[in-house]
């Protein structure tokens, strides 16, 4: 099911959280909602699971209007908040049935649906227990559960890996990615390797604009634009190495890296590539070339610029 | 309707599991009894086959005890978030409400029917009038939905349990007894206004076995203005 959010705003007192915002996403998509903290992620989401009614736009699941039809549109949701509240004094079983019985679930099919749940989300050691005795891992695990028990067409989870451990964060994560397969996923999360692991697409949203929207792959090259190499090259006198470098045609610039060895960074001329220069270059000098690594921009520059200004 | 019990439901075994409800049951039936029949103007000392004294202690410990139930049923929610997610389950505003509404009516239900005993055992003292003990049931039992509703609408002005608690007290006092007092210093259109306003008016003739519109005219709307005002407070979302 589709997930269409048109011109959205969100404004708290004078504040607005989020600005006129619009995206799609499709079915069988996991789209990662990237932003630093009060960036309007949280926001987006409320409006999205219908608990926050926008001050405008409109938001759709399919054929339904969240701000018309929430009760339709709440059943075709699984939601994990923020934070992942839960009722503490009940036992995790009790409230996996409050949940089930909520979400209009036929009476004959909640146990089936629980055991389910429990096999899925890997909770069976600790069905019987009091949520508030749970760790933060295994809440988390019940969020999850309760957020999938009605087999939701549409799921919404707000850092759903916060807190966890990193065989616990890679098991989420695997969960998440069979479950995207059929299913339309919005998660959100700081940690941006996670982002890069287990979404289709990006959109990066600060100050409640989208700055960024496209596939990891995508942003990388439109950040990147031209290549940059890193070399080490051995035997040979680092100015000189330095002056060659340059005359080729395909280099734009050379930079020598701090310390004493031989090793430059290299940025080729838009929408070339130096390698094969470079290479014919330390052949022809009987220079040594032990290092020619194409510098990735990583995620995280790209987030750093596209937040901090 | 039936998401409004499968509330009601969850709340009724909150209740149960957090001894709430025990302890409930067990200074409410304690309290009563000790007044109904051991102490002060007891059933002995009246002398007379009559529930007029225990209705008369249980105005006074359910006035107390209501607003201990009612503190958490939206605090305690906001405050730990889980609001949040029951919002976004199919059910709407109204049903969280009422369904919270509907388990602390029950719950007060069940202590008055543990008292339902009394009533038998003074039917075998003496003559009893037995239509103005049901109409006093009758009233502690409206006397009791407009106090859990003057609680959830104190509860769902904060987040804080102790400060629903003393707001719904606060509430509380002036139709318990503030109103009624007031009234009897004032005359004229005031005088009246206020005693109309004045709960134990109301519950008082209804009590003495005289059910009028104009008793459950005033009860049903002091029921229904508090979760009204709690509704349209909930549906601000300003947690």
């Amino acid at each position: 099911m589709d997930i269409i959010v048109e011109n959205l705003t969100k404004i708290y007192g004078t504040q607005r959280a989020v600005d006129n915002i619009s995206f799609k996403v499709h079915t069988g998509e996991v789209l990662g909602f990237l932003g630093p903290n009060g960036a309007g992620k949280t926001t987006t989401m409320k409006a999205i699971t219908s608990f926050l009614v926008p001050n405008s736009g409109t938001i759709r699941l399919g054929d339904y209007s969240v701000t018309d039809q929430p009760l339709e549109v709440r059943k075709m949701i699984g939601y994990l908040p923020e934070d992942n509240p839960l009722y503490n004094e009940m036992p995790v079983l009790d409230y996996l049935k409050f949940v089930a019985q909520l979400q209009g679930i036929d009476k004959s099919r909640i146990p089936e649906r629980i055991r389910e749940m429990i096999k899925t989300c890997g909770l069976e050691g600790e069905k019987h227990k009091k949520i508030g005795e749970l760790s933060k891992g295994y809440r988390q695990r019940v969020g999850l559960a309760q957020a999938l028990i009605h087999d939701p067409e549409v799921l919404v989870l707000d850092e759903p890996t916060a807190g966890l451990d990193p065989n616990q964060i890679i098991e989420i994560r695997d969960l998440i990615k069979a479950i995207g397969r059929e299913k339309t996923i919005i998660l959100s999360s700081h940690i941006l390797a996670e982002v890069e692991a287990t979404c289709d697409r990006i959109l990066i949203i600060n100050k409640g604009k989208i700055v960024a929207d496209g596939t990891p792959e995508n942003l990388r090259k439109k950040a990147q634009g031209q290549e940059m190499l890193r070399l080490t090259i051995e035997e040979g006198d680092k100015d000189a190495v330095m002056k060659a470098l340059q005359k080729l045609h395909s280099v734009d610039w050379v930079n020598p890296v701090a310390g004493k060895a031989n090793r430059f960074d290299v940025q080729s001329r838009p929408n070339e590539s130096s390698r094969r220069d470079v290479f014919d270059l330390c052949v022809q000098n009987k220079w040594v070339l032990t290092e020619m690594t194409v510098v990735e921009t990583k995620l995280e520059d790209i987030f750093h610029e596209l937040t901090m200004n | 309707m039936k998401e409004t019990w499968i509330i009601a439901r969850r709340e009724l075994k909150s209740f149960f599991n957090s001894l709430m409800a025990y302890i409930l049951l067990i200074a409410f039936l304690g309290f009563s009894g000790f007044f109904t029949w051991i102490f002060g103007a007891d059933v002995f000392m009246v002398g007379q086959a009559s529930m007029q004294s225990f209705f008369g202690i249980a105005y006074w410990t359910l006035f107390f005890f209501i607003p201990g139930l009612t503190m958490g049923l939206l605090a305690e929610e906001t405050r730990s978030g889980t609001i949040e997610l029951l919002l976004t389950k199919p059910v709407t505003d109204w049903q969280v409400i009422l369904g919270k509404f509907l388990s602390t009516l029950i719950l007060i239900c069940v202590a008055l029917a543990f008292t339902l005993p009394y009533y038998i055992t003074i039917s075998t003292l003496g003559p009893l009038d037995h239509g103005s003990v049901w109409t006093g049931y009758l009233g502690l039992i409206l006397m009791s939905a407009s106090y859990i509703s003057i609680g959830i609408f104190a509860s769902s002005i904060s987040k804080n349990q102790i400060v629903a608690f003393l707001a719904a007290l606060l509430i509380g006092i002036f139709f318990h007894i503030i109103f009624g007092v007031l009234a009897g210093n004032s005359g004229g259109w005031l005088g009246n206004t206020l005693n109309y306003l004045n709960l134990s008016t109301h519950f008082e003739s209804i009590s003495r076995g005289v059910i009028d519109t104009k008793d459950l005219v005033y009860f049903l709307s002091l029921i229904a203005i508090p979760l009204i005002l709690a509704e349209s407070r909930l549906a601000t979302r300003k947690f």
